[in-house]
C-alpha cells in the first residue's frame, strides 16, 4: 500500500543541528549578542534616548553621567544614540558585504572545482592574481575609486573578500565531487546545474556556512576600518568605525569616545566568531550522537 | 532462450589517457544480452569490467577515458552515437546502474525518498507528490516500509542502503540494469536477501541484467550466461552450465581452481600465479600468456581469435582442447 510520503516528516535537520548548537554555551553567548544587537538596530529609534545626529553645543565632552549614560562627543552628540544607531550600519555592513561575497565566491568556487581542468585553472589563477593584493588594500583602492560612502564600502569588503569563499567551496567539492553519489546521479541523468545545486553544494556547505558567520564580524571590522580612513560611512552617519576615528584625536583627555565604539566592534566580531565556531562543531555529522 | 537481443556490444575499445601511457582498460570486448536474461561479467579487479559498464552508459569520465571504436546497439541503436538529448532519455530511464558501495552511493542530505522520486521526476512529467507516491511504492517493493521515506542514508543499515540504491535504479523501470558488484560491500547473509530480492524482481519487471562481479558463487545463483574478463578481453562467455562443467579458458579454470572446496580442508589456497599484465603495455597474441601453464610459442601470435564451441560458448584460447 503506498501511504501519504509526507505524513511522517522527520525532524528536520535544521532543529538538529540548533540542539547540537545550544549546548555550546559560548556559541549561544554569541547568539544571544548577535540577536540583541539585531534588536537593537531594528528599534533603534525607540530605545536610543536622542536622535544620533542631535547635537548639544551646550553639552560637548560630556563625561558618562545622568543624561548621557556613555558621555558627548565634541557636538554634544549622546554616544549611546549614535552606538544604537551604529548597530544598523555595521549589521548592515556586515550581513551584506558577506552576501555579496559568498554568492559570488560560491558560484566561481562551484564551477571550478566541479568541473576542474582547465575552467579551474583559469578561474582560480585569475582568483590568484586577485588574491596577491592584500584584501584590506584592495578594499581600500576599491572603496577609494568608487568614492567614499556605506554602500561603497559594502561592495569593495564583498568584493574583496570573493577568493576566499571560491577556495572554501573549491576545496570541498573536490572531495565531494568523487563520490559514488555524484556518479549515481549522472547515472540517472541529473544535468550538471542540477548535480551541482542539489548533491554537490548542499554537501559542501559546511565549512562556507562557517566561514560566513565568522566573516561577517570581520567585514564589520574592515568596514570600520574603511570608516575609520575616512572611506567608508560619512558624517554625520553613526557607524562604529567613524566614531573611533573620530574620537582618536582626543583618546588621552575623553577615553571613553573610543572605548565604547571599539567594545561595540570587539563585541559583535566576538560573537560571530564564537556563533560561527559553535556552527562548525554543531554542523559536523560526525558529532552527531 | 529465443528473446530477442537487448543489448549487443561489439569490438568495445576503451582506453584511458594516464600522463604519457594508455591504459588499454577494455580491448575488443563483444557480447549479447537477451531481453529478461542475466549476464555475469567476472575478473579480477582492474579487469576493465567497470568500465564497459560505465561505457554502456555513457558516464565515463573524459578524459582521461576514450572509447576508441566499437559499436554499442541497444534496441536497435547505437548507443555510442547518439545525441547528448536521446542519450539522455536513455540514461536512467532505459538503462540504469546500481554502485559498487551502498554506504557512498547515497547523497548523505536527502532523504532516501526524496531520492527515488528525483529519479522519477528526471524521466516521467509528475508532480512531486505523484512521484512521491511511487517513490513509496518502489521502497514497499525492495522490502523497505513506506513510512521510512523521509529518513536520510545513515538512519539505513548496509543492506537497507543497497535496497535503497536498488530501488533508485529500478524506479523507471529500466529495460537494462547495470549491476556493479551490488554485494561485494555486504555480508554474506545480507547478500544473500539482496540477490534474492534482485532476482525476484527482474523476473517481476523482465529486466535484463549485467551483473559484475568477482564471486563466482554470486555467478553461479544469479546468472543465465557468465562472460569471464581478463585484461580488457572477454576470454570466455557461454551459458552458466557450459562456463562451469565445460571450462575451456585456462584462465577460467585457474579461477575455479582458485576456489577452496568445501568437502577437504585445505592447507593453502591454489591462486593463479603471478599478476595481470600491466595494461599500459600489452602484447600482441594472449594476454595470459606468461601465466598459462598450457603456453607455448603459437600463443605469443598476434590475431587471438574466439572460437565457437557450439551453444554461444566462445573461447579466446588456442590451447582449448589441451584444457577441456
Amino acid at each position: 500500500m503506498a501511504r501519504d510520503a509526507k505524513s511522517n516528516k522527520p525532524k528536520s535537520q535544521a532543529i538538529e543541528i540548533m540542539k547540537r548548537l545550544a549546548k555550546n554555551k559560548l556559541a549561544m553567548l554569541g547568539l544571544v549578542v548577535i540577536v540583541l544587537m539585531i534588536l537593537v538596530a531594528v528599534f533603534a529609534p525607540w530605545i536610543a534616548p536622542y536622535r544620533f545626529e542631535e547635537q548639544n553645543m551646550e553639552a560637548v565632552y560630556l563625561s558618562p553621567c545622568k543624561e548621557h549614560l556613555l558621555g558627548t562627543d565634541k557636538l554634544g552628540r549622546d554616544i549611546l544614540s549614535r552606538l544604537i544607531y551604529g548597530a544598523r550600519q555595521s549589521l548592515r555592513i556586515g550581513i551584506f558585504s558577506v552576501a555579496i561575497g559568498a554568492v559570488l565566491g560560491t558560484a566561481l568556487g562551484a564551477v571550478a572545482g566541479f568541473y576542474g581542468g582547465r575552467t579551474d585553472n583559469i578561474i582560480m589563477r585569475i582568483l590568484d592574481i586577485y588574491q596577491s593584493i592584500p584584501g584590506m588594500l584592495l578594499a581600500i583602492a576599491l572603496a577609494a575609486s568608487l568614492g567614499p560612502g556605506v554602500n561603497n564600502a559594502i561592495f569593495a569588503v564583498g568584493i574583496s573578500t570573493i577568493p576566499v569563499y571560491s577556495r572554501i567551496i573549491r576545496a570541498s567539492i573536490m572531495t565531494v565531487r568523487d563520490k559514488e553519489y555524484i556518479e549515481a546521479a549522472t547515472a540517472i541523468n541529473a544535468s550538471d546545474f542540477r548535480i551541482i545545486t542539489r548533491h554537490v553544494l548542499p554537501n559542501s556547505f559546511a565549512p562556507l556556512i562557517v566561514e560566513i558567520t565568522m566573516n561577517i564580524g570581520n567585514s564589520i571590522l574592515m568596514a570600520a576600518t574603511l570608516s575609520f580612513i575616512g572611506l567608508g560611512a560619512q558624517p554625520p552617519s553613526p557607524e562604529w568605525g567613524a566614531m573611533l576615528s573620530d574620537g582618536r584625536n582626543f583618546m588621552r583627555d575623553y577615553g571613553y569616545l573610543v572605548i565604547y565604539p571599539g567594545i561595540c566592534i570587539m563585541a559583535s566580531v566576538l560573537s560571530f566568531n564564537m556563533l560561527g565556531d559553535g556552527l562548525r562543531d554543531a554542523l559536523d555529522p560526525r558529532l552527531k550522537n | 532462450m529465443e528473446n530477442a537481443t537487448l543489448i549487443k556490444v561489439n569490438d568495445l575499445v576503451v582506453e584511458y589517457a594516464a600522463d604519457k601511457k594508455t591504459v588499454q582498460a577494455v580491448n575488443g570486448v563483444y557480447f549479447e544480452l537477451r531481453k529478461g536474461e542475466t549476464l555475469g561479467l567476472v575478473g579480477e579487479t582492474g579487469a576493465g569490467k567497470t568500465t564497459i559498464a560505465k561505457a554502456i552508459l555513457g558516464i565515463l569520465p573524459d578524459p582521461p577515458a576514450k572509447v576508441r571504436k566499437g559499436e554499442i546497439e541497444f534496441d536497435g541503436q547505437d548507443l555510442l552515437k547518439l545525441s547528448g538529448k536521446k542519450m539522455s532519455h536513455i540514461k536512467g530511464n532505459e538503462i540504469s546502474m546500481i554502485f559498487q558501495d551502498p554506504m557512498t552511493a547515497l547523497n548523505p542530505i536527502m532523504t532516501v525518498g526524496k531520492q527515488i522520486s528525483e529519479t522519477i521526476r528526471l524521466h516521467n512529467k509528475m508532480s512531486k507528490a505523484e512521484a512521491g507516491v511511487e517513490a513509496v511504492k518502489m521502497l514497499e517493493l525492495v522490502g523497505i516500509p513506506g513510512e521510512r521515506y523521509n529518513e536520510y542514508p545513515h538512519q539505513f543499515s548496509g543492506g537497507m542502503k543497497q535496497r535503497v540504491v536498488i530501488a533508485m535504479a529500478l524506479a523507471c523501470k529500466p529495460k537494462l540494469l547495470l549491476a556493479d558488484e551490488p554485494t561485494t560491500a555486504l555480508d554474506v547473509t545480507i547478500q544473500a536477501q539482496v540477490l534474492d530480492m534482485m532476482n525476484n524482481l527482474k523476473q517481476e519487471l523482465g529486466t535484463s541484467v549485467l551483473l559484475i562481479t568477482h564471486d563466482l558463487g554470486v555467478v553461479a545463483e544469479m546468472c543465465d550466461r557468465v562472460a569471464i574478463v581478463y585484461a580488457g578481453e572477454i576470454v570466455e562467455i557461454g551459458t552458466a552450465e557450459d562456463v562451469f562443467d565445460r571450462t575451456a579458458h585456462p584462465y577460467t579454470k585457474g579461477l575455479f581452481q582458485s576456489l577452496p572446496a568445501l568437502e577437504s580442508t585445505e592447507k593453502r589456497l591454489k591462486p593463479i600465479k603471478g599478476m595481470m599484465p600491466d595494461p599500459t603495455e600489452l602484447k600482441p597474441g594472449c594476454k595470459f600468456y606468461d601465466r598459462c601453464p598450457y603456453a607455448s610459442e603459437e600463443c605469443k601470435a598476434e590475431g587471438m581469435r574466439a572460437r565457437d564451441l557450439g551453444n554461444g560458448h566462445l573461447v579466446l584460447c588456442k590451447k582449448t582442447e589441451e584444457v577441456m
